[in-house]
């Protein structure tokens, strides 16, 4: 037997069979879309060369070299040099991983924690709902970036600030999602034949309610990267994220702001890996949101 | 005369993973004034039947049929605008659950007003006294209040009787039940029921009820047709039912408790008797 | 004893009360049946006596022991519910098995591979659906299912809310056999809702006739099947329903 005929079984024999071939739906279901594919190989790419950069790289990322600073694309240096002569192609191969450990450790701090309060809130309703959605309520009043603007100031510039500032601020929406998530299913049938067979409420959060708010909550975090790494590259902009000679995108085109009529390629090449990554995640979540949607599964 | 309903080996099909499949494999029945019942469990194509008349099959399901023709007007040929004409004011259709068919901003007379007018032009005190007679005719008793209640303050069986009126005021040759009462209590069933009979005999219109339930449709109608996975698999008049043939609607109506049970065990259809039918 | 025993028993939804001083006392082994029409509250008590309406006053004991006002865990080993909504009532994320594995978890209780083959079979499910999903199921298929999970942890009292009304009428007579076979090999108790008298009939020993909140009856099934309710409201239900058998 195949691993495709094992994993479209019909009666499958294991648990593990059972959610391997319901993956593998989900998996193929995504390549049917053409966008949703492009937005997974550009995300593929990005992972690979965060992982594959110091083979990657043709040059270091910081050494300098004066004598040939600010030079044009050429094919020593597939994307020019900057001020202080460093290859930008190596730069931004390099960025890719404060990137991806940014847009990691956000998803990573956020949803879970997004994910738990707004459960919590719609589960129990009453005062737990009005307090922790009064609290949520709080930061989705205050714009994104001011505030984690005012928490990197608090904090100190950096790069580990940056994305502590950046998860502070984008929890309250997964909360949100996930409280109108739980108040969908939490009188539904399934859930009461759970609660009368005395299981507690964090049982019946943890792994009732939470599995199913995790695919809205998969596709949202998806396509709030991109916004991630733009906020990120804000920061970096603005000298509060990454600090030099770190090559984080932002920074790099916060550089090249001062020779951006003469010398383009220096803000523009980051620029270009800035929109593409973040093209690659909304893809992405647009595909994930087509598949992974509860109410077009089971047809 | 030609009847006013004929309907020629009508499939109705939808594609799948493993390819295009039938929910309808090709029935024929002529309707003429009468009361037809079509009876089938869920699956059966029954519903199916029913809108791919009114031609209401959506894309990607695909309707042919050698001849589907209302009136002598073929169904199938009709543009989307011409079958809009049709639609109501011809062939009506009230659907399972009334909270899913009333608009929930709109008043209840406003409904059945808007109804009225699209395909009608009439003054205003007019169509006013043609809805108040037509929630008296569906036995309102208050129609007036009822009038301007929004749909969430009538109950099941007020809505569904709502539904009727606003189906029956622009007068259709044909009305189409589509298991109308299978959300109501079985006291109001009966009631909402005879309403539909009664309106249908005295206008002397043609109507398809269709209805999982055997009796319900025996005690409704002239004739039925039991149809089983997409199939017709008996036609007879509704007073012989106790005399069907086919295995699968014997084994329906036995495996059907009654108030006087004193059987041990219901008879379970074997289903393997007619499968390939 | 008395398997479900209901004193004074109002319950509220909110402010509006629903249910109003219901006395009723169902044997163990019984079959009982609360038959009404919807709103009449009938749903209400079953969600009582399971936990899951807690807004009542009056009294309520299971097996001898006076209920708590919320789900208890001593209380789900002994009085579990089957819902009406074969597709609602099925976690759409879980497989037939870990639905069925999940009560066992929940009580600490071993050999759940075991269990869990030996309900399968005891609800007349192939194994080979143990570990599908529920989309994967049909109507009656899930029903058996739900059935099993209100079996697993060996509960003494079902409570059973219009367990077949969603089904087609081949797909009821083979639950109401199932239910019917399990009550009398397992020596179960059924508190069944319902507004279907036939199934009644066929299913139950005893019936209480609900209005508005009330009882209006209480009778035994074998006036049921003479026809001989004692009421008007009763007769008007019975009326209702012989309307609908051929004549």
């Amino acid at each position: 037997m195949s691993t495709r005929d094992w994993l479209l079984e019909d009666s499958p024999t294991s648990r593990w069979q059972a959610n391997a071939g319901r993956a593998y739906r989900v998996f193929t279901a995504m390549l049917r879309n053409p966008l949703s594919v492009v937005g997974g190989v550009i995300i593929l790419v990005l992972i690979l060369t965060a992982i594959l950069a110091p083979w990657i790289a043709p040059y270091s990322a910081t050494g300098q070299d004066l004598a040939n600073r600010l030079a044009p694309p050429s094919e020593a240096h597939w994307m020019g040099t900057d001020e202080l002569g460093r290859d930008i192609f190596s730069r931004v191969i390099w960025g890719s991983q404060i990137t991806l450990t940014i847009v990691g450790l956000v998803a990573l701090i956020s949803a879970p924690l997004g994910l738990l309060v707004g459960a919590i809130a719609g589960y129990f309703g009453g005062w737990t709902d009005r307090v922790l959605m009064g609290f949520t309520d709080i930061f989705l009043s205050m714009p994104k970036l001011i505030l984690a603007l005012a928490f990197v100031a608090a904090l100190g510039p950096g790069i580990n600030n940056a994305i502590i500032a950046i998860a502070i601020t984008s929890w309250p929406a997964y909360a949100r999602i996930a409280r109108a998530e739980t108040l969908t299913i939490r009188n539904a049938e399934f859930i009461q034949a759970v609660q009368l067979q005395g299981a507690s409420p964090l049982r019946v959060i943890v792994q009732h309610v939470l599995p199913l708010c995790t695919s809205s909550m998969i596709i949202r975090v998806t396509l709030d990267m991109a916004g991630v790494i733009l906020t990120a590259a804000g920061l970096g902009f603005i000298g509060l994220g990454a600090q030099p000679p770190l090559p984080e995108w932002g920074a790099m085109i916060s550089r090249g702001r001062t020779f951006i009529l003469d010398q383009w390629w220096v803000a523009t090449m980051p620029g270009f890996a800035i929109i593409i990554v973040s093209l690659g995640f909304c893809f992405l979540g647009d595909g994930l949101r087509d598949v992974l949607d509860p109410k077009s599964e089971g047809k | 005369m030609a009847p006013m309903l004929e309907v020629k080996n009508l499939r109705v099909s939808f594609p799948t993973h493993r390819g295009r499949v039938e929910v309808v494999k090709g029935i024929s029945f002529d309707l003429g004034r009468e009361r037809l019942g079509i009876v089938g469990e869920s699956g059966s194509g029954k519903s199916m039947t029913g809108r791919a008349i009114l031609k209401l099959i959506r894309k990607p399901g695909l309707v042919t049929a050698d001849r589907l023709a209302f009136e002598g007007i073929d169904i199938l040929d009709q543009s989307e605008k011409q079958m809009r004409a049709i639609r109501g004011a011809r062939i009506s259709m009230v659907m399972q659950d009334p909270k899913f068919s009333l608009n929930p901003v709109m008043t209840v007379g406003e409904q059945i007003a808007e109804a009225l007018v699209t395909h009608e032009k009439l003054p205003r005190h007019a169509v006013n006294e043609r809805i108040l007679s037509m929630l008296e005719a569906v036995r309102i008793n208050d129609p007036k209040r009822v009038a301007g209640l929004y749909p969430h303050e009538v109950s099941g069986g007020m809505g569904q009787r709502v539904m009727i009126a606003m189906m029956l005021i622009p007068e259709p040759e044909l009305l189409i039940a589509d298991e109308p009462t299978s959300a109501l209590d079985v006291s109001v069933q009966a009631q909402v029921l005879d309403i539909i009979d009664d309106l249908v005999t005295t206008k002397g219109m043609g109507l398809i009820l269709i209805s999982h339930d055997l009796n319900l449709v025996s005690r409704y109608c002239d004739r039925i047709l039991v149809m089983n996975s997409g199939a017709v698999v008996e036609e007879c008049a509704a007073g012989q039912l106790d005399q069907a043939r086919h295995p699968y609607t014997r084994g329906l109506l036995a495996a059907m408790p009654t108030i006087d049970e004193s059987r041990d065990e219901l008879p379970v259809l074997d289903r393997t008797q007619w499968a390939g039918t | 004893m008395s398997a479900i025993e209901l004193k004074n028993l109002d319950i509220s939804y909110g402010d509006t009360k629903v249910v109003h001083g219901i006395n009723l006392d169902i044997a163990e082994g019984e079959s009982f049946a609360l038959v009404g029409e919807s709103g009449s509250g009938k749903s209400t008590i079953l969600r009582a006596i399971a936990g899951l309406a807690p807004d009542w006053t009056g009294e309520i004991a299971v097996l001898g022991q006076a209920r708590s006002h919320g789900v208890d865990r001593a209380v789900a080993r002994q009085v579990q519910m089957v819902f009406q909504d074969p597709y609602g009532s099925l976690h759409p994320r879980k497989t037939i098995d870990a639905t069925l594995s999940e009560p066992l978890s929940i009580h600490g209780l071993g050999n759940q591979g075991e269990r869990v083959e030996a309900m399968l079979k005891a609800v007349g499910l192939d194994q080979r659906f143990r570990f599908r999903f529920p989309h994967q199921l049909s109507g009656g298929q899930r029903q058996r299912v739900a059935i099993a999970r209100a079996l697993m942890l060996e509960p003494k009292v079902l409570l059973l809310d219009e367990p077949t009304s969603a089904l087609d009428v081949s797909v009821q007579a083979e639950i109401l056999n199932l239910l019917k076979r399990l009550r009398r090999e397992q020596g179960l108790t059924y508190l069944l809702v319902t507004h279907n008298l036939p199934v009644v009939s066929f299913l139950c020993d005893r019936l209480a006739v609900m209005r508005h909140g009330q009882i209006v009856e209480v009778a035994d099934v074998a006036m049921l099947k003479q026809k001989r309710l004692g009421e008007a409201y009763s007769q008007e239900l019975l009326a209702a329903t012989e309307g609908q058998s051929p004549a």
